[in-house]
């Protein structure tokens, strides 16, 4: 019978059918953080247990860690307590941990795929519900809470219902200024926060096949803003290139093998999807958010619609006008969806050579150490700063503000993250999403601009 | 983990769809706050004003809710981060079940990590508990029957409800998630022998 990519990882990864649609899964890549890695693993401890395979475990720090330059962990005690307790227990557990200082610390769904962790086939869980990037390489990755952690860290298991499928199709080529952040938030427009529930989503399509990696992760990254816990894309030379010679990714005879494995994995012709939606790129202007959830996106071009009085009024906004011409107090350029090497190129393209606006505060947050060494040695730390910009260190920083850095209340950002929740960005902060390219040309117009003018 | 059998209390309505878990409780709660006190600040920015004093506007501080123990809410309950916090926040507030068309796929997981039951119900049955609930002027009372999977109405009306057969009998018994799988220990070691040979490369 027909199979799906997503069916073929899962019944890979069956240790036992628990019975009533629940199997228990083996997951090969845990990831931790410093949000939750220093609590759980010390949990572990407390009980009297050991974590199962620390060799598949790995640990950085992220979200609470400052990206001020010259940092060296916390910016605050609470967040200080949090690293301390991560490095301890990592050590006294025996998994890796990519510290700060370390040159392949970084956001953690950034530097997984970076470092060849993610794979093909394999089934990677985060306490993160962005984990769904890694799906870009054909991983099953998906967020676990902080009871299963401790599930996961005991028993290298974890039991899930199996979810129903969705394929996404793209098709078409997107035209200037159009980049995957457009593509994805378009698609959550179009179906709604909430149309992946219970869902594992394939993305696919011609313009899905056309993408980089990179842009392959930031259409994974989004699944969950469309409720789908699970987002993957089948892999392909693209995937296989990328992969290549990475620090975790296998080498010599194991890289064959597991090439050969890699090319069964894609979806076969005539596999049922419970659900299909399409979407044309070729008509998609850039998008940007007006309300507070990410299915709130609409043209750049387009005007504020008349819906959701409450959103409007949070976000300061007026129905009928157009959503270019809003003045904006901030801009940031980063976080797990639009933090890579790919991402600052095209931001530094618009931003060559000109000037951000006066009045606004504008951040590059790269996404690992990896993204950052690779942006300096392009000079594109430059082109940013030459412009204004804060080039900073690598974290989550202003996309969730576990850290202490946030937007002031009342303020408006227009920030490449994920999340333009009520209070996401501080509170009362007014959060605008868009792709690196179109928060750069906000950044130099001062206010909600349209990119397609910044390009040649 | 609390058992759960069964429970008759006090319902609230919650009615806004798409309740995410950064709504629920704010990430410096997360980071910041004890466990035990996570109840205070559960839903904090529509439950306070600026000044700290309670928002009357809010659904959950109308008198009718003071005492509930199950929460009504609208469709997407509970999307966004994975934070499990945000059900240590709802349990800490007194909620031992939240009802809802459909909930946010982590937030549901962990739920019955925590002892809270997550009922989903057909929309149009959870709108008139809505009503329900949000038009009483006394408070409303529920009967949640997890052995019997049995909701009884306000109206004496009961609806049956799904649950997933491990988590039932987890609740049930209140047994924690992770001695059972350890019983399996065996067959997850063979599992893992024989996925060594058969995928050398995701073992490094």
């Amino acid at each position: 019978m027909a199979s799906t990519l997503f069916d073929k990882v899962w019944n890979a990864h069956v240790v036992a059918d628990l019975g009533g649609g629940v199997d228990l899964l083996h997951v090969d890549r845990h990831l931790l953080h410093d949000l939750g890695g220093g609590k759980a693993l010390a949990e572990i401890g407390a009980r009297g247990l050991q974590v199962r395979n620390p060799e598949l475990t790995f640990a950085t720090a992220d979200h609470v860690i400052s990206s001020a330059p010259g940092r060296t962990g916390g910016a605050h005690d609470w967040a200080q307590v949090l690293v301390d307790s991560l490095r301890l227990e990592t050590r006294k557990a025996g998994v890796r941990l990519f510290d700060v200082g370390d040159a392949a610390q970084g956001i953690v769904h950034v530097i997984a795929p970076e470092l060849g962790l993610s794979q093909p086939g394999t089934l990677v869980v985060c306490g993160d519900s962005h984990t769904c990037t890694n799906g870009a390489l054909g991983a099953l990755g998906f967020g676990i809470g902080a009871s299963e952690i401790v599930h996961v860290l005991a028993t290298q298991t974890i039991e899930q219902r199996r979810p129903k499928t969705m394929r996404a199709r793209f098709d078409g080529a997107p035209s200037k200024g159009v980049y995957a952040k457009d593509m994805i938030l378009a698609l959550i427009a179009k179906v709604g926060m909430a149309g992946g529930v219970g869902h594992a989503v394939e993305y696919a399509g011609g313009a899905v096949r056309a993408l980089g990696m990179e842009a392959r992760m930031t259409l994974c990254n989004l699944s969950i803003e469309l409720g789908a816990k699970v987002g993957m894309v089948a892999p392909d030379e693209t995937t296989y290139a990328y992969l290549a010679g990475r620090r975790f990714a296998p080498k010599g005879a194991l890289w064959d093998a597991a090439l050969a494995w890699w090319r069964t994995l894609p979806s076969d012709p005539g596999a049922r999807f419970d659900r299909e939606v399409e979407l044309d790129v070729a008509r998609l202007a850039p998008q940007i958010t007006w309300g507070t959830s990410p299915e709130d996106a609409i043209a750049i071009d387009a005007r504020i619609p008349a819906a959701k009085p409450e959103a409007l009024e949070y976000m300061g906004l007026v129905s009928g006008g157009p959503i270019a011409g809003t003045r904006i107090d901030r801009a940031f350029i980063g976080s797990c969806t639009n933090s890579r090497l790919s991402d600052l190129r095209a931001a530094a393209e618009v931003v060559r050579g000109r000037r951000v606006a006066r009045h606004v505060q504008a951040w590059v947050v790269p996404g690992s150490m990896a993204v950052r060494h690779a942006a300096e040695a392009e000079g594109l730390h430059e082109v940013f700063g030459d412009a204004g910009f804060e080039w900073r260190e690598p974290g989550c920083s202003l996309c969730v503000g576990a850290n202490g850095e946030l937007v002031e209340p009342g303020a408006r950002c227009v920030s490449t993250s994920n999340r333009n929740f009520v209070g996401r960005q501080g509170p009362r902060a007014r959060t605008h999403l868009a792709s690196p390219a179109t928060a750069a040309a906000c950044a130099l117009a001062g206010e909600i601009a349209d990119v397609r003018s910044f390009l040649p | 983990m609390e058992k759960f059998t069964v429970l008759e209390a006090i319902a609230a309505a919650l009615p806004t769809p798409n309740i995410d878990t950064d709504m629920i409780i704010r990430v410096e709660r997360c980071v910041r706050t004890p466990r035990a006190e996570m109840g205070r600040w559960a839903f904090e920015m529509a439950r306070y004003r600026a000044d700290g004093s309670e928002n009357p506007e809010f659904a959950l501080n109308r008198e009718t809710a003071r005492d509930a123990r199950i929460l009504v809410a609208a469709d997407n309950f509970g999307c966004g981060s994975s934070r499990e916090m945000a059900v240590w926040a709802i349990a800490g507030m007194g909620y031992r079940c939240v009802i809802a068309p459909s909930f946010g796929d982590i937030f549901y997981s962990n739920c019955f990590q925590n002892g809270v039951l997550a009922i989903r119900l057909p929309k149009a049955v959870v709108e008139d508990l809505l009503r329900t609930i949000g038009a009483a002027t006394a408070p409303v009372t529920m009967t949640v029957d997890l052995p019997s999977q049995t909701l009884t109405a306000p109206d004496g009306e009961t609806h049956g409800f799904d649950v997933d057969p491990l988590r039932k009998q987890a609740l049930l018994e209140g047994l924690d998630a992770i001695a059972i799988t350890l019983t399996r220990a065996p067959a997850i070691a063979a599992w893992q022998q024989q996925d060594r040979a058969r995928r050398p490369w995701v073992w490094g």
